[in-house]
């Protein structure tokens, strides 16, 4: 155990000493491995390129012998197959016989029938030869090749084919070699249809088995021109005798010689064939490889949180071929000739080496912690999976060591195969697949140092906490944020170069069509070298063009290996010259009579013209390939990867009188109309032949195209543009383990929680690095938007409202620092509330600590959560003080009171006088004044007032809340504006120049615009007076990215003045206000939306088209205007000139959120449907139905990624095709709160409220959308 | 491929058998009636079953033409019906055993309170379908000295096989008990007359057959637990979603 101990410490040391070599050097490394990869490949040149087509080698006739088993030496380019003897010696006697000269007086049966008759004499004369030397007597039986039964299947062709006999074969076996019954036929062409195979034969036919030419070379046809017939009697022979050959030769040469015949014979081409692979075999191949495909999808599929997943996967798929070749290349370096049928093991290889260690390296090195330098994450991944890598290698070698000693050749191989594959796999998996691997994260990382990722994004499990569950240090926050943040806008515009690239592809398919060329070109070279391919057939045409008589065939390509010139010298015309002149006269040759026919061949043109061209000398080059091995696989012999010798052709020219052909006439056959009967002609039915294929053809592949859009709609079910799609919600409880029993702990996004509101939260405002909130209770938290820290809490929790009046002590002396620590009591009743006090001492939310706390205004009035607060704390036994329940109650009324009808200024008296059972303070007094009357404050005021003037209105709630810079500008229902220091948490200078309560605030460069309830619009100006007279920007602080958002410094009085106010701006209380691009607009319960320049607050249109009251704008940067209203409709304006660009009605009830991207407008109604829209056009895409009640939240995090609220969680959908990506749950009670607002921040984060609390949720796949 | 299919089709299922063998998290209670739960249930079985019956016949026909492609030589005189070579009760047989055992598996793993948890995975899966088929395409192509090595070889590649991709004893006793069943068949059928092996070695068939059941049992189990495992998610998911 020990031993085991220490070794598994080993390994995992040199792991991570490697992981750290291999991140540290990428680009070396990967430089090394290709070179070893293409080294190793090398040999691989020699092999042969895969095709099934037969090889033929060519040697001379004379000085042939057999040969030796052993590969001797190096002899020249003799093949590796060339070796022993062949399976069978072929000899072709090719006759070409006519009738001549031709009669007008024969029917066009005497073309064939007595030229084919004399194929019996010629049998007779080739049996009986018989050579005798001193040696002995050879005969044909002794020599040829003896065949036994036909195959089973072949019952059909026993009648035709030889068996227990010399394979001869001769036309004359359709006819049982017997003339009698030759004679006795009536319809030869018949006779010969009957077996032919009916429908697409790819293999040879009998026809071309029997004849040895191809079918319409024949020329037996009514239909035949030059009335030549042309056949062959093949002979196979078993052993090879060159003198009974020579002699065979020399007497059928005698017997009828060939008067202008000059083919040679002096080559004999040996035909090597190849494995072939039919169809069966072809089934079990491709059902092998299906597998293999689908392994290798559900592999890579499983790749995840990663830059690149397709590079990944694809560098892992990479990685096993490369091995697998480097394994071939290695062991054909070292002598080991594979014999196996490569395409048929490789399947096998490459699940047996596998994907896993490569999946399961990417696994353990994205799942270190990220914070982690890189180097340090791949040498901590490697380490982690070092031990489980060794241990299954081992086990595996021992496998395939078993495997070895089984002692079965082909086992053996493979085995030898797979452990070089394995270890080269595994070579490649330290140095490749690890090196890649470092490079993709190095790339993650850089991606997000411009948006800093927090740590909790990557962290696998979410910790659970309150607040800042992590104990690591802070990242340095300020630092690198002023720098980079451009606008999303702007940042959404360029594209990344890799991304251009891809973009480039794609547009022009270009590895298609690369893919494409190469195919066709490869195709192209196996047809041209095929046999029975379009070289040959090239061949052939020129040779048949060139003009009849011409021996040489002076244009013709020489084939392999053939001499291409045909010289006079040669032993095959002296042959064929010498008996010309004089045949002599046999006895047994019956064909005395045409010797007179024979001094005139240059006849007119009806003497039919026997020529011997180039084409004849290997006349078998014109069949199928498959001729020779479908011919010996009728007996059961298998030419795969033998070969045959074929001897030359022995040329045997018939002529035959008239006299004869009218003599052989069958009585039938003059009955036969000419024309009409053999409708077909051979011709013909080829063509029609290649018709038919190409009909198939297209018929199939018509078939194939419609299968695959089949397979297409079934497998890709995303019914794009449908209603409602029904998405599953993973649930939080399933997440450790997905649909494959993967579990990935990375990719899951925690969300931070920000706790500390007491009540609902109301407002949310955000300027990308810090977040205000403000619960109903009145109370408003900045958080830092990074890390979620709790900067500041307004009201401060040091002073607190004492229960009983309306009166201000603070209670938390160690808490503020220092300064200003006595009680200021605006209504000094002190003594008589103490019950109170020791009551709100346990109310949880001012224990809070806050972080910073300067001393300035301390003295400010800093409150506990108000009315509603202090309400729900208050245990019922408690008996309070009347003033202060009038107090309360005054609150709620007031708000209940102006949710309805717009609020008169008297409403306001009544919360103060319920207020003032104390003497007013000084502080009192003057914001009762500005209460009454508007006289705006002035700068001067401010700074006289320091210490006791901005006092905050505690009765009102926060209606509208916007946070730029570190001011946060708050709209209370009182109708005044606060503008408060978001970090030091005081409050810099209110106005009350309004009476009615604000609804919505934009706050925009240094504009304040508060609409109110009562229709009215107002704005105002934040004038900044420095001491310094310094405008300084945020950038020592660090707390933003937005450049026109000057830094307040405490230093600074800043004032806030009513410019303007348009005092009748809507007929009714304007519900929505938003700003952009110097543009205001603000949407009406009149149904109208209206359109201010920023700048001069000037109203530049009212736009008119709604039938409802607005109740949702966007407007951005880029001076897209949309507004939807109570009438589901939604409307696309130009705020240019003020036009509407487009109106579609999208929802049954109200429109209740927009948002609008480059391409597209997502809106969300009253009937919980997300609907997105193309931009353009106005038409709908596709909808999403939400849970109940959750429709309303959504942002757009990129162009292509949704995030939209639902019952305690969010989702994210991908904007393109719809799809659910993720949901995220917020907290543990799941059920319940439904996410209401949702704020979607610069740095790919998003807040949303969740009841009490607030979530932020950093979205760390947005970073490779974004980029 | 027609997984996904089922799980679309399948989206009504509430609760599977196996649900009670899942981890931890307790789903919802189902909203409708009883009888629906039950159809539901069935639904899923019989789509399970389909499914296994379908792959259990592809594979007989794809494996049944490499044993015959044995004595085939190069140019069989008529293709397309060697492939449907063999008697045409074969393929439906294999299937429906295929499916008896993919559903079994699950069942027993359910009942026994073991589940199944080692690499479940589809690409395992794939991977262990490749090397059923691997074993047939050896046991077919390769030439061995003598029967009793071609056995011995193919009795360690079907434990080696089982050990790879399932290591539970569930899975080992079932897959020795159906092939004990299936050789005791099919030397019935054999004896019977109603096929025959070219050279019997074992009674009056090949040895290795009991290899290749062997083989094969644990391989349809496995698909059958995947299949299994995919529609409990579904259910799950499903179930969430409402």
């Amino acid at each position: 155990m020990t031993l085991r101990e220490r070794l598994r410490e080993k390994i995992s040391a040199a792991f991570y000493r490697h992981g750290l070599l291999c991140a540290s050097y990428p680009v070396p490394i990967i430089l090394f491995t290709s070179a070893s990869i293409l080294t190793c490949c090398y040999p691989l040149l020699r092999l042969p390129l895969p095709g099934t087509g037969p090889v033929e080698f060519t040697t001379g006739v004379r000085d042939y012998t057999v040969p030796s088993h052993e590969p001797q030496g190096d002899l020249g380019e003799r093949p590796d197959w060339y070796r022993g003897p062949p399976v069978a010696y072929i000899q072709q006697v090719l006759v070409k016989a006519a009738v001549s000269p031709w009669d007008s007086s024969l029917v066009p049966v005497d073309v064939f029938r007595s030229p084919l008759g004399r194929v019996f004499t010629l049998l007779e004369e080739i049996r009986n030869h018989v050579h005798s030397d001193g040696s002995g007597v050879q005969s044909l039986e002794t020599l040829c090749l003896q065949v036994t039964d036909l195959l089973p299947g072949l019952r059909r062709m026993q009648s035709v084919l030889p068996e227990h006999s010399c394979l001869l074969v001769s036309p004359g076996n359709y006819w049982q070699n017997q003339r009698e019954l030759f004679d006795s036929d009536p319809d030869l062409l018949k006779t010969i249809q009957k077996h032919e195979p009916k429908g697409l034969h790819t293999s040879a036919t009998l026809r071309d088995l029997l004849f040895g030419v191809p079918g319409k070379h024949t020329g037996v046809s009514h239909y035949n021109r030059k009335r030549v017939v042309t056949y062959t009697i093949t002979v196979v022979l078993g052993s090879y005798d060159a003198r009974f050959l020579g002699s065979l030769r020399t007497r059928l040469k005698q017997l009828h010689p060939s008067a202008n015949c000059s083919l040679r014979d002096d080559h004999m081409v040996h035909v090597h064939f190849k494995e072939e692979i039919g169809i069966a075999e072809l089934i079990p191949l491709v059902t092998t490889y299906i597998i293999l495909f689908a392994y290798i999808y559900f592999s890579t599929r499983k790749i995840d949180m990663v830059k690149s997943k397709w590079g990944l996967a694809l560098a892992a798929v990479v990685t096993v071929l490369s091995s697998l070749l480097m394994s071939v290349g290695l062991c054909t370096l070292f002598g080991l000739t594979p014999t196996l049928n490569g395409g048929e093991i490789f399947p096998y290889l490459v699940v047996v080496i596998g994907l896993e260690n490569v999946l399961v390296l990417t696994k353990s090195v994205v799942s270190t912690p990220v914070d982690l330098e890189v180097k340090l994450r791949i040498a901590q991944g490697l380490s982690n999976e070092s031990w489980s890598i060794m241990k299954n290698m081992a086990t595996e070698l021992c496998i395939i060591l078993i495997g070895y000693f089984t002692l079965v050749p082909a086992i053996q191989e493979f085995c030898l195969f797979a452990v070089v594959g394995l270890v080269s796999d595994f070579f490649l998996q330290m140095f490749f697949f690890t090196t890649i691997l470092s490079i993709d994260i190095r790339r993650m990382e850089l991606a997000d140092l411009n948006r800093r990722l927090p740590a909790e994004a990557g962290l696998p499990p979410p910790k659970p906490g309150p607040l800042r569950p992590r104990e690591v240090p802070p990242p340095p926050r300020p630092s690198p944020h002023t720098i980079t943040l451009q606008t999303p806008a702007f940042r959404n515009l360029r594209l990344p170069k890799r991304l251009r690239v891809v973009y480039f592809l794609a547009r022009t398919r270009l590895a298609q069509r690369i893919i494409m060329i190469g195919t066709v070109i490869w195709i192209g070279i196996l047809v041209y070298t095929d046999p029975a391919g379009v070289r040959t057939y090239l061949a052939a045409q020129v040779s048949e063009q060139s003009p009849l008589g011409d021996p040489g065939g002076g244009g013709l390509p020489p084939h392999l290996g053939v001499a291409p010139v045909f010289h006079g010298g040669d032993p095959t015309s002296t042959l064929s010259v010498l008996p010309a002149p004089e045949p002599t006269p046999l006895p047994e040759n019956q064909s005395q009579g045409h010797h007179g026919a024979l001094p005139h061949p240059q006849a007119p043109p009806s003497v039919p013209q026997i020529s011997w061209g180039a084409e004849d000398e290997e006349g078998w080059r014109r069949l199928s390939f498959r001729h020779w091995p479908s011919l010996f696989s009728y007996y059961n012999i298998t030419l795969a990867k033998r070969y045959i010798s074929i001897l030359p052709v022995i040329p045997v020219t018939l002529h035959l009188s008239p006299q004869e052909a009218l003599e052989t006439r069958h009585p039938q056959d003059t009955r036969h109309p000419p024309p009409p009967i053999p409708k077909v002609s051979t011709d013909l039915q080829t063509d029609f032949t290649l018709y038919k294929v190409a009909a198939l053809g297209l018929a199939a592949g018509v078939l194939l195209v419609l299968l695959l859009f089949c397979l297409y709609r079934v497998l890709c079910p995303r019914n794009y543009g449908q209603n409602g799609v029904a998405h599953g919600r993973r649930r939080r409880g399933d997440l450790p383990c997905d649909d494959y029993g993967y579990s990935p702990p990375v990719s899951e996004i925690s969300p931070l929680l920000l706790r500390g509101h007491s009540m609902d939260i109301e407002c949310l405002a955000s300027d990308g690095m810090l977040l205000a909130s403000c619960c109903l209770a009145g109370q408003i938290r900045v958080w830092d938007a990074q890390t979620g820290d709790c900067l500041t809490v307004i009201p401060h929790h040091g002073l607190r409202r004492s229960s009983s009046s309306g009166c201000w002590e603070q209670r938390d002396g160690w808490d503020s620092v220092g300064g200003a620590t006595e009680p200021e009591c605006l209504g000094s009743e002190g003594p008589s509330f103490g019950d109170g006090l020791s009551e709100d001492e346990g109310y949880p939310l001012r224990r809070r600590t806050a972080p910073s706390r300067v001393t300035l205004f301390t003295d400010q009035p800093d409150l506990t959560p108000l009315i509603d607060t202090n309400f729900t704390c208050q245990p019922p036994s408690h008996l309070s003080p009347p003033p202060r329940t009038g107090f309360d109650f005054g609150g709620l009324v007031e708000r209940a009171y102006m949710e309805h009808e717009p609020p008169s200024p008297s409403a306001y008296p009544s919360p103060s006088s319920a207020c003032s059972s104390s003497p007013p303070s000084a502080a009192h007094l003057q914001r009762r004044r500005s209460l009454g009357d508007t006289p705006a404050p002035t700068a001067q005021d401010r700074a006289f007032a320091a210490g006791t003037q901005p006092t905050a209105d505690w009765d009102s709630a926060v209606w509208a809340m916007e946070l730029r810079g570190n001011l946060i500008a708050a709209g209370r229902s009182s109708g005044k504006l606060e503008l408060w220091d978001a970090v030091e948490g005081s409050l810099r200078c209110s106005n009350e120049d309004g009476v009615s309560g604000i609804t919505a605030l934009a706050f925009l460069n240094n504009r304040i615009v508060a609409a109110r309830l009562n229709g009215s619009l107002d704005f105002f100006t934040v004038e900044i007076n420095k001491p310094l007279g310094l405008l300084q920007y945020r950038g020592a602080p660090g707390r933003g990215s937005m450049p026109p958002s000057p830094c307040y410094s405490s230093e600074d009085v800043i004032s806030c003045q009513l410019t303007r106010s348009v005092q009748c701006a809507h007929q009714k209380p304007i519900t929505v206000l938003r700003a952009a691009a110097g543009r205001v607009v603000t949407g009406s319960q009149d149904h109208t939306v209206r359109v201010y320049r920023l700048e001069d607050s000037c109203c530049l249109f009212t736009l008119q088209g709604h039938s409802g009251g607005i109740t949702a704008i966007y407007i951005d940067q880029t001076m897209v205007l949309a507004s939807g209203g109570q009438d589901g409709a939604i409307c696309l304006w130009d705020v240019l000139t003020g036009s509407r660009v487009s109106h579609v009605y999208g929802h049954r009830g109200d429109v209740t959120s927009l948002v609008c991207t480059t391409s597209c407008v997502i809106s969300s109604g009253l009937d919980d449907l997300i609907c997105i829209w193309d931009r353009s056009t106005g038409i709908k895409l596709y909808s999403i139905q939400q849970e109940v009640g959750c429709g309303a939240s959504l942002g757009v995090i990129s162009e292509s990624l949704l995030v939209t609220g639902g019952q305690g969680c969010v989702s994210f959908w991908d904007l393109n095709f719809g799809d659910l990506l993720q949901t995220v749950y917020l907290g543990q009670s799941s059920d319940g709160q439904g996410v209401r607002q949702l704020l979607v921040l610069d740095n790919a984060a998003i807040v949303c409220d969740f009841g009490s609390e607030l979530s932020l949720v950093y979205v760390p796949s947005v970073l490779e959308k974004l980029d | 491929m027609s997984l996904t299919l089922t799980a679309m089709t399948d989206s009504t299922v509430t609760s599977g058998p196996q649900q009670r063998s899942g981890s931890g998290q307790m789903p919802r209670p189902p909203q409708g009636p009883y009888i629906s739960v039950i159809t539901n249930r069935t639904t899923n079985l019989v789509i399970r079953g389909a499914m296994l019956f379908s792959v259990g016949v592809f594979l007989a026909l794809v494996l049944n033409l490499l044993q015959v492609q044995r004595n085939v030589t190069l140019f069989p005189p008529d293709v397309i019906s060697s492939i449907f070579s063999s008697a045409w009760w074969v393929p439906p047989c294999c299937g429906t055993a295929s499916a008896v055992i993919g559903l079994l598996y699950p069942c027993i793993d359910s009942r026994l309170g073991e589940p199944h948890k080692f690499k479940r995975e589809w690409s395992s899966v794939m991977r262990c379908v490749a090397v059923f088929v691997g074993i047939n395409h050896a046991s077919a192509k390769v030439d061995f000295a003598n029967n009793v090595q071609l056995s011995l070889t193919l009795a360690a590649l079907s434990i080696g096989l089982w050990w790879t991709f399932d290591r539970s004893r569930s899975g080992f006793g079932l897959g020795v008990c159906i092939a004990l069943l299936a050789t005791l068949a099919t030397q019935l059928l054999v004896y019977n007359g109603v096929f025959q092996y070219t050279s019997p070695d074992f009674l009056y068939i090949r040895s290795w057959l009991p290899c290749i059941f062997f083989a094969g049992v644990i391989t349809m189990g496995n698909i059958g637990r995947q299949l299994a495992l995919y529609e409990y998610k579904v259910v799950q998911e499903k179930t969430h979603q409402d």
